[in-house]
């Protein structure tokens, strides 16, 4: 046990040293100097070479790689090009706001997603079935930035239930904050739903033919107490490790969302940066969520392993 | 009940692939997709036959005007028949989904490949790579690569392309884990073949059903991948048409003009539903274990 | 059910609690997310607006682009034009406490001229020293007549810090910037908000009714409008012109419009590197041709709904320095052709480099469709933003959809782009008869010379040379909540608080 996690752990650090490898070569493979991005409408040449002193910008690519990873293992991540703000900081601000918005729009597509696997897995080859299947795939099928633009003009303009636009901290306004993330957490939930359910609707399907199911249904339990006492409780195991796994997703789904929605997460930093060449901002960024990723598919692992006993040969 | 059973019995001794068809063919939602499919393949194919209008006509006295008997769909904001857009902008966002695809099969695959029926130190480093590829957001990846070569439809594919890499490496990899230790292969090995006959002859014919699964489902996402590419300005640039990238004009016009945004949309809509339906169809038809 | 009316009874009382206590609160969307706070080293237009409330400045402008006193009363030049004796206005004090006074002033200017990265050094380079008279006198020492200092003194160059703050941050001042303007600095959110919180001690301060303004960056502007229509905003700028229609049916909104300094025009790559050996960078009767091609109302027209204004020039159409012997040419296919085939390119082909923002990609295929009618072959090029600076610079392009800001004072929106060498010269375009009358407006400060400066330059520019080929200008305009009172919009764009009221 001990010894697997030990592995587990020591495969990761070069995984994390080889996505700093690609997102910083990739960086560095973007045309436009970053100086010239970064020096405003001006351009005044004196802060141009400023700029490619202070970030080692005229020095070849190892050079400034090791430059960086010099610094990120002190801890420092460097500073946004742009503003200067500090780029941990930047993460420490913005984390958290994707994580809530991950967090409700997983939950939302667990809402979905699971009721819709279940209906489809019972009533197998229905209309219910096919119908629950669409449903699902429709997440999965509209452009998530599209399905937010619309939504926008239904909720915020024309009913004017929601905000359009921005976020609220829950610390600062716990009505607010929910008021602001319930449309982008459903934007990007439904993607995943379909995911989701299609999980539990395999899942559902294999235990339901199983023998333990079987003899369940022999004893005469009824089939609301065979579906969801007995066959659920496994068939969302598997689920919800998924979880872990669709991080990455969610990530992906949230960059526009957020820039959509206006949300100032981690999607949101990374895009912008890409745009305006803030080469720190997206390299930490990056950095920060692959670390993350990964830890999240250990754990999953781990968490799969615990449960179930028979893997543990 | 038993006409069937004997049907299914018959069409199982004539050959597995046949018995997938059949199975597929049964499933309504797949059947629904593949037409859908074959209906938009044809449409972009045909294009200069279909559509009414050159897609790139402007005409300025009739900018933003709705739907009308002249112009089914309503014209763009600098006067061009939606209609006409819809209609050439399926043969770019059918080409993003599948030459993405086909360049993450084509890189994927072989290292796939490579890294199950090698293994130790090989599959060891690949692997790593493939996991940190993997732990960078799809999105982010695609829009770095996207930025860095340069924004066109062309490098729009490429970029989505190895972004969706790994996945198949992945895939690929754990379906030759699985198939190095069968019967046939051993002795294969044992007869002194070489590997390259191994992996080509007796392997990757075995491992195409997941993989022509995962490729379908992947041209769905492709396509969602290409438009929100396109939303970022990164895709198919003016004033040639795709359906991600009238949307990202269209999202300008909204209130005034939302016949721009809405065909496009649904024009997206439908065929990547269509494709997904047909992803799960080929899914279940080639797995007879999960009926 | 008694809970019910209590419930119903205490929200009542909160509402009717919370309108009479609360602070009144301007949202202003703005289109980008500012960068740095610092007045030194700011790069971005976005960051203006938020100046505008943060730090006042030397000397401000009037709608009508006349110079008004801020923290700066009156100032005078010396005979030669070689010195600037600035009186200040006195009991003013900065956000801190600290005393608005001449060694504030020294002190401020030094650090523009000499903190490391300054955006603002060229601006105001032309100042060799700064004297302090006494209290509330200041004198400028210049190397040489520069006429534009006054207009530089009414940006972000005249803006004062407070020394004290400086010397206490070091480089951390973005992050807490302390000036002298209506509101100070409360925090900052990157790309969420700016809160600014009303200034108690503003010199001018009977005129702000404003308590709190809070600057939300949102970059998509059907967004961005959504949200003033949905009331999560009180005033949004850059609506986008198509959207004005809309608005203006809302009944709980109304609009403010206002010709600006900023232009889009066409840079020529006449000798930056290989690329510029093409037709267009090298013959100026095909420069001519493309320029005659176009009809000049075409595109604010058929993209900006009529709103923006054709142009021909760096200044707009009305403008004081607008060269009314230059106006803006009637488009002439017959003619257009004709030079074309004189000039031996019958079928021009033209590589037009175009960002690849939504506005400029629709405007370059409105000329694309336009100029092929006198057979050229328009190709768009598209380029991201960041890409297309960096290809500029290296003179990787043969032609530039680019447009600029826009500065008070015409220098500003001419010198840097056409003077041999200059920064913002990317066609490598230099002509020493243009740099000659370009001094000779610097030299005066007599506005009828520098008019005449400026009409030397633009018979070479407009109607000889053509090294850029002008389009049309913008105006700004604004969104609002119609409960926003004494709105007044300006030419340079940006949202003066003072005297607004939210009713």
């Amino acid at each position: 046990m001990l010894a697997f996690l030990i592995r587990r752990l020591l495969i990761a650090v070069p995984t994390i040293f080889f996505v700093s490898i690609i997102i910083f070569g990739l960086q560095q493979l973007l045309p436009g100097d970053p100086a010239l991005a970064l020096a405003g409408e001006d351009r005044d040449p004196n802060v141009i070479a400023y700029f490619h002193k202070k970030y080692h910008l005229d020095q070849p690519f190892p050079v400034r790689y090791l430059y960086w990873i010099d610094d990120a293992l002190h801890g420092d991540l460097g500073q946004s090009l742009r503003n200067n703000m500090p780029v941990g900081a930047l993460v420490l601000q913005k984390l958290p706001v994707t994580l809530e918005l991950g967090g409700i729009a997983f939950l939302i597509a667990l809402l979905i997603g699971i009721p819709a696997g279940i209906l489809s897995a019972v009533k197998n080859g229905s209309a219910i079935d096919y119908a629950a299947n669409v449903f699902a795939l429709w997440g999965l099928s509209t452009p998530n930035f599209w399905l937010g633009i619309m939504l926008i003009l239904l909720v915020s303009v024309d009913l004017g239930w929601l905000p359009a636009s921005g976020f609220v901290p829950p610390t600062e306004n716990l009505g607010e904050n929910l008021r602001t993330i319930i449309m982008p957490a459903f934007v990007l939930g439904n993607a995943v739903a379909a995911v989701i359910m299609r999980h539990t609707r395999s899942a559902m399907l294999q235990v339901l033919s199983s023998d333990y199911v079987r003899t369940a249904r022999a004893k005469g339990l009824s089939e609301r107490t065979v579906v969801l006492h007995h066959s659920l409780r496994n068939a969302l195991i598997p689920v919800i490790t998924l979880g872990a796994l669709e991080f990455g997703q969610l990530l992906s789904g949230a960059v526009l969302t957020e820039q959509v929605f206006t949300i100032p997460g981690f999607g949101k930093l990374i895009v912008d940066a890409v745009f305006n060449r803030d080469y720190a901002v997206v390299q930490g960024v990056v950095l920060v969520t692959a670390t993350i990723y990964i830890f999240l598919n250990i754990t999953a692992d781990f968490a799969y392993f615990l449960v179930n006993p028979r893997l543990r040969s | 009940m038993t006409a069937i059973a004997s049907g299914s019995t018959e069409l199982a001794e004539r050959g597995p692939l046949r018995a997938a068809l059949s199975r597929l063919v049964q499933r309504k939602s797949a059947v629904f997709g593949a037409v859908v499919v074959i209906f938009f393949v044809a449409v972009a194919a045909l294009a200069p036959l279909v559509s009414p209008y050159d897609p790139l006509a402007t005409n300025f006295l009739a900018v933003r005007k709705a739907p009308s008997v002249a112009h089914l769909f309503g014209t763009d904001e600098i006067g061009r028949d939606v209609l006409a857009r819809v209609i050439y902008g399926a043969r770019a966002s059918l080409l993003a989904g599948v030459v993405s695809v086909v360049i993450a099969l084509g890189l994927g695959v072989p290292i796939g490949l490579v890294s199950g029926y090698a293994g130790r130190w090989i599959d060891g480093l690949l692997m790593r790579i493939t996991d940190a590829m993997l732990a960078c957001p799809f999105l982010i990846l695609a829009i770095a690569l996207a930025a860095f070569l340069g924004p066109s439809l062309t490098n729009a594919m490429i970029a989505i392309g190895i972004s969706a890499m790994p996945i198949f490496i992945r895939l690929t990899r754990a379906q030759t884990l699985a198939v190095k230790v069968e019967d046939y292969v051993e002795a294969a090995k044992a007869l002194g073949n070489p590997h390259s006959r191994i992996i080509l002859r007796h392997i990757l014919p075995n491992i195409l059903p997941p993989l022509m699964v995962q490729a379908t489902l992947a041209i769905a996402q492709a396509i969602i991948a290409e438009a929100s590419l396109s939303f970022l300005g990164l895709g198919q640039q003016p004033p040639a048409p795709s359906w991600g990238s009238m949307l990202n004009t269209a999202k300008n016009f909204l209130e005034q003009a939302p016949w721009m945004a809405l065909w496009p949309g649904v024009a997206i809509f439908l065929a990547v539903l269509a494709f997904n339906l047909l992803g799960d169809g080929l899914r279940d038809a080639l797995d007879p274990r999960r009926k | 059910m008694r809970w019910i009316t209590r419930i119903a009874t205490a929200a009542v009382l909160a509402a009717a609690l919370a309108s009479t206590t609360s602070a009144k609160t301007l949202r202003i969307g703005l289109a980008e997310d500012p960068d740095l706070l610092d007045p030194t080293l700011a790069r971005t237009f976005v960051g203006r607006i938020v100046f505008a409330s943060l730090c006042d400045k030397l000397f401000d402008i009037s709608p009508d682009l006349k110079v008004v006193p801020q923290l700066a009363t009156g100032y005078e030049w010396s005979a030669d034009n070689k010195a600037l004796t600035l009186k200040l206005r006195q009991g003013v004090v900065f956000q801190d406490g600290e005393p608005f006074n001449a060694a504030a002033v020294k002190f401020s200017i030094e650090r523009h001229l000499t903190l490391q990265g300054s955006t603002r050094k060229s601006e105001i380079s032309a100042i060799k020293s700064v004297d302090v008279l006494d209290e509330h006198t200041v004198r400028f020492n210049l190397s040489q007549p520069f006429a534009p200092l006054i207009a530089a003194l009414t940006d972000r160059a005249g803006m004062m810090v407070s020394p004290k703050a400086v010397q206490a941050a070091g480089s951390n001042f973005a992050n807490n910037p302390v000036c002298a303007g209506p509101f100070k600095f409360v925090e900052r959110v990157a790309q969420d908000r700016i809160v600014l919180a009303k200034f108690d001690k503003y010199w001018n301060k009977d005129k702000v009714h404003i308590d709190r303004i809070e600057y939300r960056p949102i970059i998509d502007n059907s967004v961005r409008l959504a949200n003033l229509q949905s009331g999560s905003l009180d005033l949004i700028e850059r609506v986008a012109p198509t959207d004005l229609p809309a608005l203006r049916k809302d009944p709980k909104l109304q609009t403010a419009t206002i010709s600006s300094l900023a232009y889009l025009g066409i840079t020529i790559n006449l000798a930056n590197g290989p690329k510029a050996d093409n037709p267009l960078g090298k013959d100026a009767r095909v420069r001519e041709a493309f320029d005659l091609a176009i009809d000049r109302n075409a595109i604010p027209q058929v993209v900006f709904n009529g709103e923006f204004t054709a142009g021909n020039q760096w200044e707009p159409v009305g403008n004081p320095y607008y060269i009314k012997e230059a106006p803006v040419a009637q488009r002439n296919l017959e003619k257009a052709k004709e030079l074309l085939k004189a000039a031996g390119h019958p079928d021009l082909v033209v590589n037009l480099m175009v960002p690849t923002t939504q506005e400029d990609q629709q405007g370059a295929q409105v000329l694309q469709a336009m100029v092929k009618e006198a057979g050229i072959d328009l190709r768009i090029q598209s380029v991201e933003f960041a890409t297309s600076l960096d290809r500029a610079h290296r003179g990787d392009f043969e032609a530039w959809y680019i447009g600029w800001s826009g500065r008070t004072d015409p220098d500003g929106n001419l010198y840097s782009f056409v003077a041999c060498k200059a920064p913002l010269n990317d066609g490598y375009y230099c002509n020493p008869e243009v740099d000659k009358a370009l001094d000779e407006s610097r030299s005066t400060n007599d506005p009828a010379a520098r008019y005449q400066a400026y009409k030397k330059a633009a018979e070479i520019l407009i109607e000889k040379d053509r090294p850029i080929i002008y389009l049309f200008q913008r105006k700004w305009i604004y969104g609002m909540t119609k409960a926003l009172e004494g709105f007044t919009p300006y030419p340079d764009g940006l949202i003066r608080v003072v005297g607004v009221d939210l009713k």
